[in-house]
């Protein structure tokens, strides 16, 4: 299994340089960002020449990106346009979206597995019939409505909640930003797990558990439940990375200056060492997410094996 | 057991993801100052609406509203606008000229910064030679292009090097007093002064310019007190700050939002005082959220759509008709009433009226030409052969402003007018920095959107850099030698009356050429909260901070 680790770690390289090209070259065909710096009025070319010399910007593609990706390696992620450098603002941004994406992960796993459990155990009754059509709203309706919606009555109307996340986003002000994120995978993952569980309350291997007399709670959660996880177990793995991208519109709603508010700046402002700084942060993410879900698969399945 | 065996390996996996991503989670020693700095109004305290600034806060490279909007908190210039726009000496004693070219400045004595250094002619010819040379990259470095050295200091040619660091127009004559030589005459110069690129700096900008630019430090009516990028800003009031605007409150606090729909639900929650950004969907129920508590008032932008005049089927002899034609199928009312809710006010000149009648404003300088007239404007438009290719494209930028609604509109007036729903449509680009390339690049074939917003409230920057020959905005390529002619008589009239009157025939013959359509000045809005009160918005549609009160 070791090996197996390693020869995921190694195909990580190529994926790695692929994607941090691909979204170079995607900033860079948004057009010269330096036009964009002066507003309305003509740049000044003699300034405008300056700022392209700094930004390397006269230079062919491929050697800026390369001249980019050394930096990277030495820990320097460049400058957005204001200057500031990208790694600062990769600090800041990285630990509030983390928060985010916790309080949402937390929600969508523990109450998404729970209402699958009950529902698939209840299968075609009333709370089943209920968690599949409550779902099927949730997933119907898209996040900025959510949001708006529940900023609106619970920040607004009722006052119960601040309607915006506070500076350095304390946990308490991420609920409901963190509810709004979590609210589509968290119908995905109940949905999930109710037909994985409903599948195998049928199968051999748990007829036969409660044939030979186990204890119920054995029954479900060691039997039936660690065999129904697997492909929710995918699900969760890969949204992590999906929750932390996917906050850009949840993020603009709450006000929250996290990697969402970040990419979207870059975009807006064309900079291309912030857009790709934080993209190339997020692919490792991924990458990493990916293969934790492989490796958890040999720990709920013990059939299967890497070598 | 298998899976334990496994499970190592997943911990193991763990570590090294958690080790890939340490360098993110290792900032938390500030969030204590930062959960101090966001108390509320209850303390003296406004808490204003806030975007983030998108260049340095060096007075010569900012040169939008957010930048701005702090500058004008944090530095008091040898001139400052009043909230009628007029330029009145602040941190001047006295500013002199004989010819129109030399000008000898006075600074008031024992005037100080906020770290306690004194004010003095060198903190401007500093500040003003650091912003004209070209190396700083300073985006605002042609605001000092009429001082005399200018070309040396940044030369035309983008390959060239600087010959000199300083301008030689600028010459300290004693701690308090400066001479400014221009290149050519210009009456109203001085009162260019009050624009933020002209203030004053300290030492420790030029010693020290990262700690300068973590924490700037002014002249002005406030100090910074604290400053967490891309979050907030605390602002409090300057202990050595003479001026005439003290701060009528304890201080501001500058929160960055996301959004500005985000501020807005947080303005009626309480969460925030002063919000001068409405979002577009909110506007027509803002006064009735905000109890009245909202201002509406024309700023000085105004917003146009240019023709190429570097393309011959758009500047040909007859096409001065259909030029002014498709102006007058414009139904500037409807579309400001309609789309904009009332926050535009249909064009009626090039200015704006924040000048003021006085300051060279009219609304009567366009006349007929910006008034709808469907009968006269397709009859115009016929004469003069039609619209060329008998298609106009509008062009503008998708990627914010929200610009599609008017373009259709302004398109649908003009279709509607011709009787033809194929004769104007609006073509859209994708960003506004490609969009601004192909302008600048000279590649616009057709018709774009184009607007203005004023550096400092004097007829002058409406005209010169938009209509003179070779001006620094003059996106349509225009050039007229009768204009070119008035507006240099113009600088050189020392009589201020006379120098507008001489500006307004220079804008009456654009006018007549019609190189780009004038549509709608745009206001400036602002909803506060009941926690505040006295709130107005002054030329440049900032909030007048030190006005405002906490109840």
């Amino acid at each position: 299994m070791g090996r197996y680790v390693i020869r995921r770690l190694l195909q990580m390289v190529p994926v790695f340089i692929g994607t941090t090209l691909l979204i170079f070259v995607m900033v860079w065909g948004l057009g010269d960002p330096v036009a964009a710096m002066f507003g309305d009025r003509t740049p000044d070319p003699a300034t405008a020449a300056q700022i392209r010399l700094e930004f390397h910007l006269n230079d062919p593609l491929i050697q800026q990106y390369w001249i980019y990706m050394s930096h990277v390696f030495e820990g320097d992620f460049g400058k957005a346009w204001n200057q500031q450098p990208v790694t600062e603002l990769l600090k800041t941004a990285y630990p509030v979206t983390l928060r985010l994406t916790i309080v949402a992960f937390v929600i969508e796993a523990v109450i998404g597995v729970a209402l699958g459990v009950f529902a698939g155990l209840r299968r075609g009754r009333f709370f089943d019939t209920g968690v599949l059509a409550m779902t099927l709203i949730v997933v119907s309706i898209p996040t900025f409505v959510t949001g708006y919606v529940l900023q609106y009555f619970f920040g607004v109307k009722w006052s119960i909640v601040h309607p915006s996340v506070g500076e350095g986003a304390p946990f308490k002000d991420l609920l409901m930003p963190g509810l709004v994120l979590a609210g589509v995978s968290l119908a995905y993952v109940a949905r999930l797990t109710r037909t994985s569980v409903a599948e195998n309350t049928r199968a051999d291997y748990l007829r036969t558990a409660v044939a030979k007399g186990l204890p119920r709670r054995r029954v479900i959660v060691n039997h039936m439940l660690r065999n129904s996880l697997i492909p929710v177990v995918t699900f969760l793995g890969t949204d992590i990375g999906n929750l932390m991208a996917g906050a850009l519109v949840t993020e603009r709603i709450f006000n929250i200056h996290g990697v969402g508010y970040q990419i979207y700046q870059g975009i807006v402002h064309t900079s291309p060492a912030t857009v790709v700084g934080f993209v190339t942060i997020l692919v490792i993410i991924f990458l990493l997410a990916n293969l934790l879900v492989d490796l958890l698969y040999a720990v709920l399945d013990p059939r299967i094996r890497y070598a | 057991m298998r899976g334990a065996k496994s499970a190592k390996w997943v911990v193991g996996a763990a570590v090294i993801a958690l080790a890939a991503t340490a360098c993110s989670s290792s900032d938390d020693s500030g969030s204590k100052d930062k959960a101090k700095s966001s108390s509320g109004s209850s303390d003296g305290i406004v808490r204003a609406w806030w975007g983030d600034p998108q260049n340095p806060l060096e007075p010569a490279n900012t040169n939008e509203v957010q930048g701005g909007k702090v500058l004008d908190m944090i530095f008091m210039n040898l001139k400052e606008y009043d909230a009628t726009g007029k330029a009145q000496l602040e941190a001047a004693d006295s500013i002199t000229t004989t010819d129109q070219q030399n000008f000898t400045i006075k600074i008031k004595p024992d005037l100080k910064f906020s770290d306690g250094t004194p004010v003095t002619s060198s903190s401007f010819v500093d500040a003003w030679n650091y912003g004209a040379l070209v190396t700083n990259k300073q985006l605002n470095s042609y605001f000092f292009a009429d001082i005399d050295g200018y070309k040396a200091v940044h030369p035309d040619d983008e390959t060239a090097a600087p010959t000199a660091k300083t301008m030689s127009g600028l010459k300290v004559v004693d701690d308090h007093t400066f001479t400014v030589k221009l290149s050519q005459k210009f009456s109203t110069w001085p009162d260019r002064l009050g624009y933020k690129a002209f203030a004053p700096l300290p030492k420790e900008f030029f010693d020290n310019h990262d700690a300068y630019l973590k924490k700037p430090i002014g002249d002005g009516p406030y100090m910074i007190e604290s400053y967490t990028k891309g979050a907030s800003m605390k602002l409090v009031p300057n202990p050595n700050y003479t001026g005439p605007s003290k701060p009528k409150n304890k201080g501001v606090l500058l929160k960055v939002y996301t959004s500005s729909e985000t501020a807005y639900a947080d303005l009626q929650s309480g969460q925030l005082d002063v919000l001068d950004d409405i979002p577009a969907a909110d506007l027509p129920h803002v006064k009735n959220d905000l109890s009245g508590r909202y201002l509406n008032q024309p700023a000085g932008i105004i917003q146009t759509f240019s023709f190429p005049m570097y393309k011959p089927e758009w500047s040909k002899p007859g096409m001065d008709k259909v030029r002014l034609g498709i102006s007058m199928a414009i139904d500037r009312k409807t579309i400001t009433d309609k789309i904009f809710g009332g926050t535009r006010t249909p064009a009626q000149d090039l200015t704006s009226p924040v000048l003021g009648a006085a300051g060279g404003y009219s609304t009567s300088v366009c006349g007929e030409a910006c008034t709808y007239d469907p009968v006269k404007a397709k009859q115009l438009i016929t004469e003069g052969g039609g619209i060329p290719g008998g298609q106009m494209k509008l062009g503008y930028n998708a990627d914010s402003g929200s610009h599609k609604e008017w373009v259709d509109a302004v398109c649908n007036s003009i279709n509607n007018v011709l009787g033809n729903n194929k004769a104007c449509v609006g073509a859209p680009t994708g960003t506004f920095a490609d969009f601004r390339n192909q302008i600048t690049k000279g590649q616009m074939t057709q018709p774009f959107r184009s607007g203005w917003q004023m550096d400092y409230p004097l007829i002058d920057d409406f005209i010169t850099p938009l209509y003179a020959t070779g001006g620094s905005s003059n996106d349509s390529k225009y050039t007229n030698k009768t204009v070119d002619k008035l507006i240099n008589q113009a600088n050189a009239e020392p009589d201020t009356a006379k120098s507008i009157a001489l500006y307004q025939q220079a804008e009456k013959q654009v006018l007549t050429d019609m190189p780009i359509v004038p549509l709608w000045y745009q206001n400036g809005q602002a909803g506060w909260s009941s926690k505040v009160s006295n709130v107005k918005e002054n030329a440049f549609s900032y909030p007048i901070f030190t006005d405002i009160t906490v109840n």
